[in-house]
């Protein structure tokens, strides 16, 4: 084994992450605010008003960033699941289990702002159609992993029965990404894919920022949370007796 | 082989079997899954009969012609036109030119018969200076082809 493996490892214990956590999550709160006082000043003051669309289309600045990291944030747990199945790592359950709040907000957040848009662009508050329908499904899969986890008394095992639903909940995020281009859809296609956009470029701008603000508010309450999840399930060692925080 | 590799390799296993599972199943459903039949489709009997249905396609250039409270206008995908009447309020977006989606019933006489309309609208945008220069360059454009046909 190699050093940087050895390194790894050691960061997967949750008592050596927790004060690592502890140490970054300044860092990402202040990325985010950054990156959300720009963000918001680009989306409001500087991208221009749309030739379709008028000033309605600003909602794209929330709907575009949460439905991106409500896709992500599915895909980066469902990996720390079956990490965490192959591995037998503690933290890798403790991981999924913070990310999966923030990714259900992310999913309710797009579904709600879609609704939003789609009452006065489209005329209808709502359409089963394939992109919105499996955006609603991603949401309750989020809510199923919740309460499956919630369900069951032994962490260690609600960790396992998660990563199964997880990481079969993971062919969703595909289907999502390409039901514009699949089927007919009442949702257009994607004004932004890698290498190619058909927006004017503030506008683009605006909507990559609020997307890094979104990333680094995720990966920062995150964090805390998981902090919070260690505390809980560890709370019979005597490394966590020994915390300040805890002693106090 | 190591345990975890095992534990691993059925991992992505399962995985794959899912995915071909979900492609399968998802081919299978793939006309229910669309939202609306084009105005093609509807010519060829594509459409379910007798009962309610969406057409999906562009608001012909021309066709909006209003008759009190009812609309009547023309929707194509460019191969076929479907005449539709609707009595209702029709979306901001609702643009002659621009894509609609078109619930409702086709009658005997062809005529669709709409309960709702909702407007489709594209993925670009631009403010409305950058979309009049492309207007304006689209015009010119039509106008060379017609000049050199000529």
């Amino acid at each position: 084994m190699n050093n940087k493996l050895i390194h790894w490892f050691k960061y997967a214990s949750p008592q050596s992450f927790y004060p690592l956590a502890g140490k970054m999550i300044p860092w990402f709160w202040g990325l985010a605010a950054a990156f959300g006082v720009v963000g918001l000043w680009l989306s409001f003051f500087v991208a221009p008003t749309d030739a379709q669309q008028g000033e309605g289309y600003r909602i794209i600045f929330v709907h575009v960033p949460a439905s991106w990291m409500s896709m992500f944030i599915y895909l980066v747990l469902a990996a720390w699941a079956g990490l965490g199945l192959a591995l037998n790592t503690r933290l890798s359950g403790m991981m999924a289990s913070a990310l999966a709040p923030t990714g259900a907000l992310m999913a309710f957040l797009a579904l709600w702002t879609g609704a939003f848009w789609g009452k006065p662009m489209w005329g209808t508050w709502w359409v089963w159609d394939a992109r919105i329908t499996s955006e609603l499904i991603l949401f309750f899969l989020y809510l199923g992993f919740i309460a499956l986890q919630a369900a069951i008394d032994d962490p260690r095992r609600a960790d396992k029965a998660g990563a199964i639903l997880a990481l079969v909940g993971v062919v969703n995020v595909p289907i999502i990404y390409f039901s514009v281009k699949w089927w007919n859809t009442l949702h257009q296609g994607s004004s932004v894919s890698v290498g190619k956009s058909s927006m004017a470029v503030t506008m683009l701008w605006g909507m990559l920022f609020m997307a890094l603000c979104f990333w680094m508010y995720s990966i920062a309450v995150a964090l805390m949370r998981v902090r919070a999840i260690i505390l809980e399930r560890e709370a019979h060692t005597e490394w966590v007796k020994e915390l300040n925080e805890v002693k106090s | 082989m190591k345990p975890r590799h095992k534990r691993a390799a059925l991992i992505v296993g399962g995985l794959a079997a899912i995915g071909v599972a979900a492609a399968l199943v998802l081919n299978a459903l793939n006309s229910n899954i669309a939202l609306y039949v084009t105005p093609t489709e509807v010519s060829q009997g594509k459409a379910p009969k007798g009962q309610a249905f969406r057409i999906g396609g562009l608001v012909k250039d021309g066709s909006v012609r209003r008759d009190n409270l009812t609309v009547h206008f023309v929707v194509t995908d460019t191969a076929q036109e479907i005449p539709v009447a609707y009595t209702g309020i029709l979306p901001d977006l609702f643009r002659e030119g621009k894509g609609a989606v078109i619930q409702g019933k086709l009658g005997a006489d062809g005529l669709f018969v709409a309960s709702e309309v909702l407007a489709k609208h594209d993925e670009n945008y631009m403010p409305p200076e950058a979309k009049h220069a492309v207007d304006q360059a689209q015009q010119a454009a039509q106008q060379a082809g017609k000049t050199s046909a000529r």
